[in-house]
């Protein structure tokens, strides 16, 4: 068995070999040992409940693959929204002829970044897709979190004079992966940022109340989290080009490749809005945790042009920062 | 390899904020409107990405102009292009922007994506692999300035050298100087000054914008780098030639810049193409601003093998792209702007190109 074949998606014998021989055996877990068609689960009060897909291509890539994504992706959009990462499901769809080999090292690393995560996957699923039909694998995954932040995040939260802080530097997750595509001649490979963001964001939790607003900026990198946090309301936002801190070498590679560091997908970063007075508390809080070190408040809250985000650029001219546009860099998670 | 530690941002607040000091005494002292024409794309893109244009006091304005390839490649290319793919069954390789511009008959070459009749690539070079992994005819659509057409023609030579057969170039090359002197011509221009495009002068030296700037009824030009340093301090030194009644081409962009240019690049272009007139998007034919295959080379002119019919301007109703082209009407004046023509479904060129007006004034939003 080296390849999968469709009859791995067919339900029958080759199915149950490849779920229990391959799949169950890299992922059981002590408490639910038996598969079967639901897992029951023992969870008290309020939780969160999120689902997410992951297409990314190349699927092996610096600093990470499509499992850690697959697994990291889900608990962070959980840790975001207030709640400790607990449970997750696990569905995969496979192209006909992907190798056993890869599907084991994607294996491996959920394996590896659920232990990190402290989470159980306590279901699943596989399906097969004809040959040609699919990019080689796509992982869906949900998550299911207990709330541990009592208040609402919410951009309808945020008022003028609030602080804007960025968890860590931008950029690397997004540049990884075209610089393993498209082979540039960038030298030593740069990592993408894909990380558990659960430890930072309960650190910020202990800001109460005055913690508004977070969001991790993947997809559309920190202009569409920013835009989305202020377009529905009648504030502004005004950002400090210059105090955002970049991932190593991401700003001289975005000026080769014409990219704008600001849209580019994060898979370890998020945007945090607390009150302006506690914006120093929630940077010691972000700095004294693993991952955290580079936390910086990159701008405020305002009145002036509601609904919009304002740059400063580094150069000290201004300029709306936009929703990115277009299709920049297609299948990145 | 590239060395990652020498691309240092020109980025430093302390020298823009003392040249914009300068820029603010000079605009005073000029006390009328100036307008300062961005010749080339990649310059209209670094102001709006870093509102330059904020930082300039208001009589000083700058107008984007015809320095977006795509932007000035006639719509009627586009559908010789297409009819390349349809009737012809040729392989179209091109480079990316080119692929979502309308035709004459709205629709673009992105229509056969995936298909493999059109590829997209980032090199010229790569066009020699598709050569040898297909049987099929293989046209490369060469539009550009004199900056990349020294990289497409060493790579046509290079294929003429090795026999390489059944690879065509369709040329719509278009050449810098030609077009000030067009824009100069006009009666109706407003344009004080050229900020000039720095990559294209890496190739050309400053000769050329000579012949047609430093004379009788000429105006200053200014070669600037990218960063906004070097455009703040080209704009500070085409003030300064204003107030002190100058017309001359300067180089702001030494560092890349040499005056004599880069005559290998030139040779190359040369051993291959010829002036010959061309016709622009928004600027009409203009005489020799365009580089065309020479006879001994006519066996690669994809004019020549298929026959394709002379280029004519054709607009969508309603589009401006042609007048923002010129100068003349700035992109959010536009009535389609926004609104109707956005990146994702354009109905010009400027709002295609990455380096195109329109897409910049639309990505980079006006504080106003």
């Amino acid at each position: 068995m080296d390849i999968i074949k469709l009859e791995h998606g067919s339900g029958g014998a080759l199915s149950r070999k490849l779920t229990e021989e391959l799949i169950y055996e890299n992922l059981k877990n002590e408490r639910y040992p038996e598969l079967s068609d639901a897992t029951i689960l023992d969870i008290k009060g309020q939780f969160a409940f999120t689902t997410d897909t992951y297409t990314i291509d190349p699927l092996f890539f610096p600093g990470g693959d499509i499992g850690k994504l697959a697994i990291f992706g889900t608990c962070n959009d959980l840790a975001v929204s207030g709640a400790k990462p607990l449970y997750l499901s696990l569905a995969f769809v496979i192209e006909e002829g992907f190798p056993i080999a890869d599907l084991k090292r994607i294996l491996s690393s959920i394996r590896r970044a659920a232990n990190e995560a402290g989470i159980r996957i306590v279901t699943g699923d596989t399906k097969v897709v004809p040959k040609n039909r699919g990019g080689g694998i796509y992982i869906n995954t949900t998550g299911i979190g207990t709330r541990e932040f009592r208040h609402r995040i919410s951009g309808s939260r945020i008022e003028s004079g609030d602080a804007v802080v960025i968890s860590g530097p931008i950029g690397s997750h997004g540049i990884a992966i075209m610089a393993s595509r498209e082979s540039l001649p960038v030298g030593p490979q740069v990592k993408s940022d894909v990380a558990f963001l659960y430890p930072l964001c309960r650190n910020l939790y202990q800001l109460g109340e005055d913690l508004k607003f977070m969001r991790d900026a993947t997809r559309g990198g920190i202009a569409a989290v920013l835009n989305e946090a202020i377009s529905d309301t009648e504030l502004s936002m005004n950002i400090n080009e210059s105090s955002i801190p970049l991932g190593e070498k991401v700003d001289a590679i975005s000026n080769i490749l014409g990219l704008n560091p600001l849209e580019i997908a994060n898979e370890g970063v998020f945007i945090a809005v607390v009150r302006g007075s506690r914006g120093e508390r929630a940077l010691s809080l972000l700095r004294e945790t693993r991952g955290g070190d580079r936390a910086q408040i990159i701008g405020h809250v305002d009145s002036a042009y509601p609904g919009k985000v304002i740059l400063e650029t580094i150069s000290g001219g201004k300029r709306i920062l936009d929703f990115p546009r277009g299709l920049m860099l297609p299948r990145i998670c | 390899m590239i060395k990652l530690e020498e691309l240092i941002h020109l980025n430093d607040r302390n020298i823009i904020l003392k040249l914009k000091e300068k820029i603010d005494e000079l605009a005073d002292e000029l006390q009328k409107e100036i307008k300062i024409m961005e010749v080339c794309g990649t310059h209209t893109v670094s102001i709006r990405r870093n509102g330059i244009h904020s930082l300039l006091p208001t009589n000083v304005k700058m107008i984007s102009g015809p320095g977006c390839p795509v932007c000035v490649t006639p719509a009627s290319y586009i559908d010789n292009a297409i009819q390349l793919v349809e009737e012809k069954r040729a392989i179209v390789v091109t480079f990316g922007d080119m692929l979502k511009v309308p035709g004459t008959k709205g629709y673009s070459l992105s229509r056969f994506m995936g298909s493999g009749w059109v590829r997209v690539i980032y090199s010229p070079a790569e066009m020699l692999e598709i050569r040898k992994d297909t049987s099929k005819p293989v046209v490369f659509l060469g539009i550009g300035f004199e900056t990349t057409v020294p990289t497409i023609a060493s790579t046509f030579l290079r294929g003429v050298e090795n026999q390489l057969e059944d690879m065509y170039l369709y040329t719509s090359f278009k050449t810098v100087p030609p077009a000030l002197e067009a824009l100069l011509a006009d009666t109706e221009s407003e344009i004080d000054a050229f900020l000039l495009p720095g990559h294209v002068s890496v190739i050309l030296g400053m000769e050329p914008y000579r012949k047609v700037l430093e004379r009788k009824n000429g105006i200053p030009g200014v070669i600037g780098g990218f960063e906004p340093v070097d455009i703040m301090l080209a704009i500070y030194k085409i003030l300064k030639q204003l107030a002190e009644g100058r017309r001359e081409v300067e180089n702001a962009y030494p560092r890349a810049v040499r005056g004599t240019g880069n005559p290998k690049a030139r040779a190359v272009i040369e051993k291959l193409l010829e002036p010959g007139d061309e016709l622009w998007r928004g600027l009409g034919k203009l005489p020799a601003s365009g580089l065309r295959i020479r006879r001994e080379y006519e066996n690669i002119d994809a004019v020549v093998k298929f026959g394709l019919s002379e280029e004519y301007n054709y607009e969508p109703a309603g589009c401006l792209c042609a007048e923002v082209i010129q100068g003349k009407v700035a992109p959010n004046q536009c009535p389609h702007f926004a609104k109707d023509c956005i990146p994702e479904e354009p109905i010009g060129p400027c709002m295609v190109s990455s380096e195109g007006a329109c897409a910049a004034y639309y990505r980079y939003g006006d504080i106003g």
